[in-house]
This record gives structure tokens, C-alpha cells and sequence, in this order.
């Protein structure tokens, strides 16, 4: 039997095989995608103070330190279920059945499909789609394209698209359907912008950063947005604008688009035809936690946590004994928050399994600390509540452990 | 068409020396070593994988994380293997979906509500 499982090789997974390993703990960790990384391969930003932050070189040397003290990582295994068994966990994958002492959840997250009318055609994809194509696989998912979905995760995806030479016309808002209020308000998309604007060097978002924080100033920036929209690394946002159709017989050739009003409502009769050969959808990301809930972990739903979080402590405890979270399955956050949870997750399992506990103790201390000074300093940020949406977790976690 | 981004600004060259073939509906066509069959085959400009089984609609890679089952194909005569997944390997048979024939189903007469169900049953002595 091995001590500890974890599912998906991502920042946290990977983070928390080493700190398991570094314990002697025998572990596995386990992941569909054809190689290890998890969303941070994709990732490739320009930090404030002009660093680039690259996924594939902190992949590497996540897997160099992982190496260096012999972790298993096995690729291309999917998980369909885990069952609790009388000294631990039976995991079911399409590469056999595994029998492990603990179990550590770290799926992080997928993308909310956003449908749009015609977003099956070849062509149509979500914008992490074209992140992993652009960045990992490093083919041009098309000629000319469109985002559709104005927001952080968007924002700075199609800025990688730019850096490697894909042409994007624009980002443009969905036009308003039952399912997308939030993304089809211009209101709350700029709220959301808001967030990333320090790492956009273009002065209206600079500008911006401090000043959109505001709600009032939120108002009055979308009562002034320029028609021709605003540009935020040369690419135009626009919010007053909403793609309405994705046409083409065999592909993507070009989208219909319309006008709007500043709350949200179609511009009669102002619809007109841009020609592109792809469509990014961006409708926002949430929690990867159907495993939990096969395992019947309880749920709480935080909105600014990006959906519905599996119920878990600081320590990234879940309720169920022996079950452990981390990464964005605990709340949308960036992969360098992760990396912290994953260390603090790891530290738990090794704590619940040694007897001698007290270095493991004061390690698990530190790496709390650690998970609160990265939060506090992340660049990217997914929500502006995420603490109050932790809190709201850890205190579920109190009373159903009371 | 060659999509290839063989030159990043930030991420630097890739290698593009380690290539072989494989076989996309009877076609030859090249991969890189590390694709997965979607991303080999976009690289070449194939965006269609499948039709719809009923709808004959095409389809193409939506999610690439596993999720959406929308670039499903038949890999050396394993169906509903997921082209966004799975790695290409030299001399790979691949097939597209291909749309499947309608069950004899009469649509146009089938309930609408569970009361036309219920009514349907009786007049056809079944039922409880």
C-alpha cells in the first residue's frame, strides 16, 4: 500500500509529492495530461517588476527537484473514482487500481463553458485551449481571432497569444444570455479588469489600478469607455460591444457582433460581420472537485472562490478522514499560491502518518506563514475577496468537524 | 499549412529536428515529438475531427484538458479516444468520428409530456 496518491502533477500536486518525498513518504502522483505541469506549463507573464514568469522553466525545476529525490509521476492516467476502504483509499484509473493510505486531491481547475451560438465549429475553442496550444505545444491555433469574455484569465492569455505572434482582433464581451449575466455586464467585467490592470503598461489601466477599485469610478470609467474601445497592450477591449454568432459551413469564418447600452442591453439594429478563423471563449475558470464529491466530501459554494469548494481547513484537511486539498480545487488563485497550499498539504500528510510530529509541526507553521505572504504578493489576482471566501470555508470545516 | 510557432521571443527555439509520420483518415502526416494527435494535426491546418454522430455537424478541439469529449476519434481502432490527450506516436492510425446511421425511432410521433406517455401506453394496452 502507498502512503499518499496525489492526483494531478500541477504546482500544488507537484509541490506536495517533493515535500511528502522529502519525508520519505512513498508516493504517486498521477495525471491525465501527457506531461507533467499542469496549467503552469502554459503560463508566461511579465511580472511588475519585469521578470517573466515562464510555466515551463518553474515546471522544470519542479520536476528537477521532484527527480532528484526518486518521485513516481506517472502520465496519461485518468482517475474515475476513489472509494474509501477500511485503511484508506482504493483510487480507479485506466491504468489499474491503486491502494493508498491518504489521498491528496489537486485537480485545480476548468474552464465555465460559455456557449455562444455556432461555438461548435472547428475553430471555436476556450481560451486555455489556445494557451496550451500557443505555449506548450507551440502551434498557432489560426490566422486572425476574437476573445470572447473580457477577464483575468482572458486578459492575460491573450497577451500570450500576442507575444508569440498571434493576431487577435479583439476581446469583446458575449452577448447577454440567462446563463452569463456577470460576463455579459459590462459593469462587472471591468470591475474584474480592474484586478490585473497594474500588469498592463498602457496608462489607461495603469491609471487604472489604483483608481478602478472603486465602484463609483468603475461606473463612471464605463459611462466614458471610447467607442473604438480601450487598448491594453495595443489590443483593443471592448466593452460596449458583444459577439452575437460564430459563423462558418466546415470552420470558424467570421463572427457577428453588435452594439451596447452601458448596462448590458443590445443596440438595435447596429449588428455587423468581422472576419476571424478562430473564437477563444473565456467564461472564467472554477474548482475541478467532482472527486471530492464522489467521495461524498462536503461542499460549500464561494463565489469568491470561483464556485463550489470541496470543505477543507488551513491545514488542507477535508472532513473525510485521510482526504486531502490543494491548488485552485480549494479557490481560483495563481499557481504560486498553489505551490504554498501544496507544501502545507504535503506537511499535513506526512504529520498524519508520522508518530514524532514536532519538526513536522514547526515546518507546517512556516509553510502557513508562506501560504499568506504569497497571497498577500500574488500579481495575478482572481477575486478581491478571496481571504473573507477562505474564512467562510475554514469555518464550515469547524462545524462539521465539531 | 505549417502552424508551427518554431520561434517564441520569450520561450526560444523549439526542436523541430525529431519528427515522424502517422495517419489521419489514410493521410500521411508529420508530428513533432511531444504532440498530442490535436495539436500534430492542427499544426498541419486540420481543425475537423469528427461530425456529430447524428447531426453530421463538424467538430474540433474545444477544452484540450479532457473535459468537453468534443475531439473524440479512433485511435489504431480504439474508439472515443481523446485526440487532446493522447500522445502521437510514430505510424499512429488515426480516424476521424464519422456520423452514425438514425435508430428506427418515429420522432415525429414520440409524447411530448408524460400525460401523452401515460395516454399512449393505455391506447396501446400497455402500462399499469
Amino acid at each position: 500500500m502507498i502512503d499518499v496518491i496525489i492526483i494531478g502533477a500541477g504546482p500544488a500536486g507537484l509541490t506536495a509529492a517533493i515535500s511528502c518525498r522529502k519525508w520519505n513518504m512513498d508516493v504517486l502522483v498521477i495525471d491525465e495530461f501527457t506531461k507533467p505541469g499542469g496549467r503552469l506549463l502554459g503560463q508566461l507573464h511579465q511580472e511588475p517588476n519585469g521578470e517573466w514568469w515562464n510555466g515551463i522553466l518553474e515546471t522544470k525545476k519542479l520536476l528537477e527537484e521532484a527527480s532528484s529525490i526518486s518521485t513516481d509521476i506517472r502520465n496519461g492516467v485518468s482517475c474515475y473514482d476513489i472509494e474509501q476502504s477500511e485503511d484508506g483509499f482504493t483510487v480507479y484509473t485506466n491504468k489499474g487500481d491503486f491502494a493508498a493510505k491518504k489521498v491528496l486531491i489537486a485537480t485545480g481547475a476548468a474552464e465555465v463553458a460559455a456557449p455562444v451560438a455556432g461555438w461548435t465549429l472547428p475553430g471555436v475553442m476556450s481560451i486555455g485551449a489556445a494557451q496550451v496550444m500557443t505555449n506548450v505545444h507551440r502551434v498557432r491555433v489560426g490566422q486572425k481571432g476574437i476573445v470572447i469574455g473580457a477577464n483575468v484569465l482572458s486578459a492575460a492569455i491573450a497577451r500570450e497569444l500576442q507575444i508569440a505572434g498571434v493576431d487577435l482582433h479583439s476581446m469583446m464581451l458575449p452577448s447577454k444570455t440567462k446563463g452569463n449575466q456577470n460576463h455579459s455586464n459590462p459593469e462587472k467585467v471591468i470591475e474584474g479588469l480592474a484586478r490585473i490592470a497594474h500588469l498592463a503598461p498602457s496608462v489607461f489601466l495603469r491609471f487604472g489600478s489604483k483608481f478602478a477599485k472603486y465602484k463609483w469610478a468603475q461606473k463612471l470609467a464605463l459611462k466614458f469607455y471610447p467607442k473604438s474601445g480601450l487598448k491594453m497592450w495595443g489590443m483593443p477591449i471592448y466593452l460596449r460591444n458583444a459577439v452575437v454568432s460564430i459563423n462558418g459551413r466546415n470552420e470558424v469564418e467570421s463572427v457577428t457582433i453588435c452594439k451596447l447600452k452601458s448596462n448590458g442591453e443590445v443596440i438595435k439594429n447596429s449588428h455587423e460581420t468581422i472576419n476571424v478563423d478562430f473564437v477563444c471563449i473565456a467564461g472564467g475558470l472554477y474548482p475541478l472537485a467532482e472527486l471530492a464529491a464522489v467521495l461524498g466530501c462536503p461542499f460549500k459554494y464561494a463565489e469568491e472562490l470561483g464556485g463550489h469548494v470541496p470543505v477543507h481547513n488551513e491545514q488542507m484537511q477535508t472532513p473525510i478522514e485521510g482526504l486531502f486539498v490543494a491548488g485552485n480545487i480549494t479557490g481560483i488563485e495563481s499557481s504560486k499560491v498553489a505551490m504554498t497550499q501544496g507544501e502545507v498539504a504535503g506537511l499535513s500528510i506526512v504529520k498524519s502518518i508520522l508518530k514524532d510530529t514536532e519538526t513536522v509541526n514547526n515546518e507546517l507553521h512556516r509553510a502557513l506563514d508562506n501560504v499568506n505572504n504569497v497571497r498577500k504578493n500574488a500579481s495575478i489576482q482572481f477575486h478581491p475577496n478571496i481571504i473573507e471566501g477562505r474564512k467562510s470555508i475554514s469555518e464550515v470545516f469547524e462545524k462539521v468537524n465539531a | 499549412m505549417n502552424n508551427r510557432i518554431i520561434d517564441h521571443p520569450v520561450l526560444g527555439k523549439i526542436d523541430i529536428g525529431n519528427t515522424f509520420t502517422f495517419k489521419f483518415d489514410g493521410k500521411t502526416y508529420e508530428a513533432n515529438a511531444g504532440d498530442t494527435i490535436a495539436s500534430a494535426l492542427l499544426a498541419q491546418g486540420i481543425r475537423q475531427l469528427r461530425v456529430h454522430e447524428r447531426s453530421s455537424t463538424p467538430r474540433g478541439v474545444y477544452c484540450n484538458i479532457g473535459h468537453c469529449m468534443e475531439c473524440r476519434v479512433t485511435v489504431n481502432d480504439e474508439s472515443n479516444i481523446r485526440a487532446c490527450l493522447t500522445e502521437v506516436k510514430p505510424g499512429m492510425i488515426v480516424e476521424s468520428g464519422k456520423s452514425k446511421p438514425e435508430p428506427f425511432i418515429d420522432r415525429k410521433n414520440m409524447p411530448k409530456t408524460y400525460m401523452e406517455f401515460e395516454a399512449k401506453l393505455k391506447s396501446e394496452g400497455g402500462g399499469t
